[in-house]
């Protein structure tokens, strides 16, 4: 690999360019592979490929590419973009028989979410072994006579992997900040005869500075701490450490220290949920979170959402009110 | 780490395994185990319902309400209705999942 392809990698992991970046579906050599070498099924997200071509150097096998748009195996085995049909298919084009002489396609792990072997088998006559989760262990699956041990077939979620996981997570929350900036701005500078842009900062910036905190503690701090933070749920995950980072913020800086109650009810209220929908969305990231899962946590979360809002609106009107001396 | 308890819908209908342990590869979370030549479900709270056993199984001993467990796929399927899943894909629009 080149210091382009790492370049790229890198990309892939911060923002929408690895939403482009494929290789053209079909039969790849790499080395010197001849008829009795091993096949090995990949999907063709260029990263994909790069992480497998790199874990089989030296190996000289076949690897078939399949057409998954540009979506990496798992992901793409789940949306059955890389499965059964696109395998036969693929198979059939490239014309395997006459390619190799023995019945062996090597398909990773997760990619049995979409690929059924038996199905394969059945209209293609190869046979489908299930390679261990990761590319580098193929090595030593094809070396110790294609058998993987339970260390091979686990997935696990370390803490470097959540890491990396958490700029996709970061990124998004963060384009939607400018509105959120612009909704506290009108709401603090908003006065019976204009906008008071001196009020929108004094107080607007401070919630600002609190609306931030509270996307790094749903997005980057929950997924990091995952297994350190109580309880299962990840809206609950969320909630905790956004109520601790808030708590931290307000009390070891000045931020709303000459300020109202109602607006020290409304930070505690809204950081806290807003922190707990930024962890909640990371479900989507995770390795090991269920469907039937997290229908349970939004049936309670999205109702607390919801009443979360409602009651920081109320507060907001509140707050006006009272500024503006009505009440 | 371990998800929500007594929620995943896997269900393994026993008379109708063979004994391949097929399913037993396949599992990325160590749900199934072979025991007495018979697929056995050890774990059922590991289970992230992706469907994989179900899928490889030739004799349907496998069921599972198969799903992606991602808030923002859920949310989306609730808003704009069908099944959810990492539909982002290949879609230019939509950048924000999988």
């Amino acid at each position: 690999m080149t210091r382009t392809d790492k370049w790229e990698h890198l990309k892939c992991r911060v923002s929408s360019f690895r939403n482009n970046y494929t290789v053209i579906p079909g039969l790849y050599a790499i080395g010197n592979p001849d008829a009795d070498s091993d096949v090995i099924v990949t999907a063709n997200y260029k990263y994909s490929f790069d992480i497998v071509r790199t874990a089989l150097k030296g190996l000289n096998p076949w690897v078939l590419v399949l057409d998954t748009k540009g979506i990496n195996v798992w992901c793409a085995a789940g949306k059955g973009t890389f499965g059964t049909e696109e395998l036969v298919k693929q198979i059939n084009i490239t014309s395997l028989k006459q390619v190799v002489n023995h019945k062996r396609v090597i398909v990773p792990q997760l990619g049995a979410v979409g690929v059924s072997g038996y199905k394969v088998s059945k209209a293609t006559g190869f046979n489908v072994y299930f390679g261990p989760v990761r590319a580098e262990d193929i090595r030593s699956f094809i070396e110790t006579g294609y058998k993987a041990g339970s260390d091979m077939r686990t997935i696990q979620f370390p803490i470097v992997e959540r890491i990396i996981l958490t700029p996709m997570e970061i990124n998004p929350a963060l384009k939607k900040f400018p509105l959120f900036a612009l909704i506290v701005f009108l709401i603090f500078g908003l006065q019976p005869n204009g906008i008071l842009f001196k009020d929108a900062f004094q107080v607007g910036l401070p919630f600002l500075v609190l609306g931030l905190v509270a996307i790094l503690s749903g997005a980057f701090m929950t997924p990091v701490l995952l297994p350190l933070i109580p309880f299962r749920s990840f809206a609950v995950k969320g909630w905790i450490l956004g109520m601790a980072t808030t708590f931290v913020v307000i009390q070891t800086t000045t931020i709303l220290e000459d300020e109202n109650t109602l607006l020290f009810v409304l930070a505690y209220i809204f950081f806290p949920m807003f922190s707990s929908y930024w962890a909640l969305q990371f479900t989507g990231s995770t390795t090991y979170t269920s469907m039937a899962g997290v229908k349970k946590e939004m049936k309670i979360a999205i109702p607390v959402y919801i009443g979360s809002l409602a009651a920081t609106a109320i507060l907001a009107i509140l707050y006006k009110l009272n500024q503006w001396g009505v009440l | 780490m371990k998800y929500l308890l007594e929620v995943a819908t896997l269900e393994l209908i026993s008379e109708r395994c063979k004994g391949c342990g097929t399913c037993v590869e396949v599992c990325p979370h160590g749900v199934l185990a072979m025991d007495n030549k018979k697929a056995i479900i050890i774990d059922r709270d590991m289970c992230m319902e992706c469907g994989a056993c179900m899928n490889n199984c030739s004799f349907g001993a496998l069921q599972v309400n198969k799903g992606v467990g991602c808030a923002a796929a859920i949310m989306n399927s609730m808003i704009y209705g069908g099944q959810p899943s990492c539909d982002c894909s290949g879609d230019s629009k939509n950048t924000n999942c999988c």
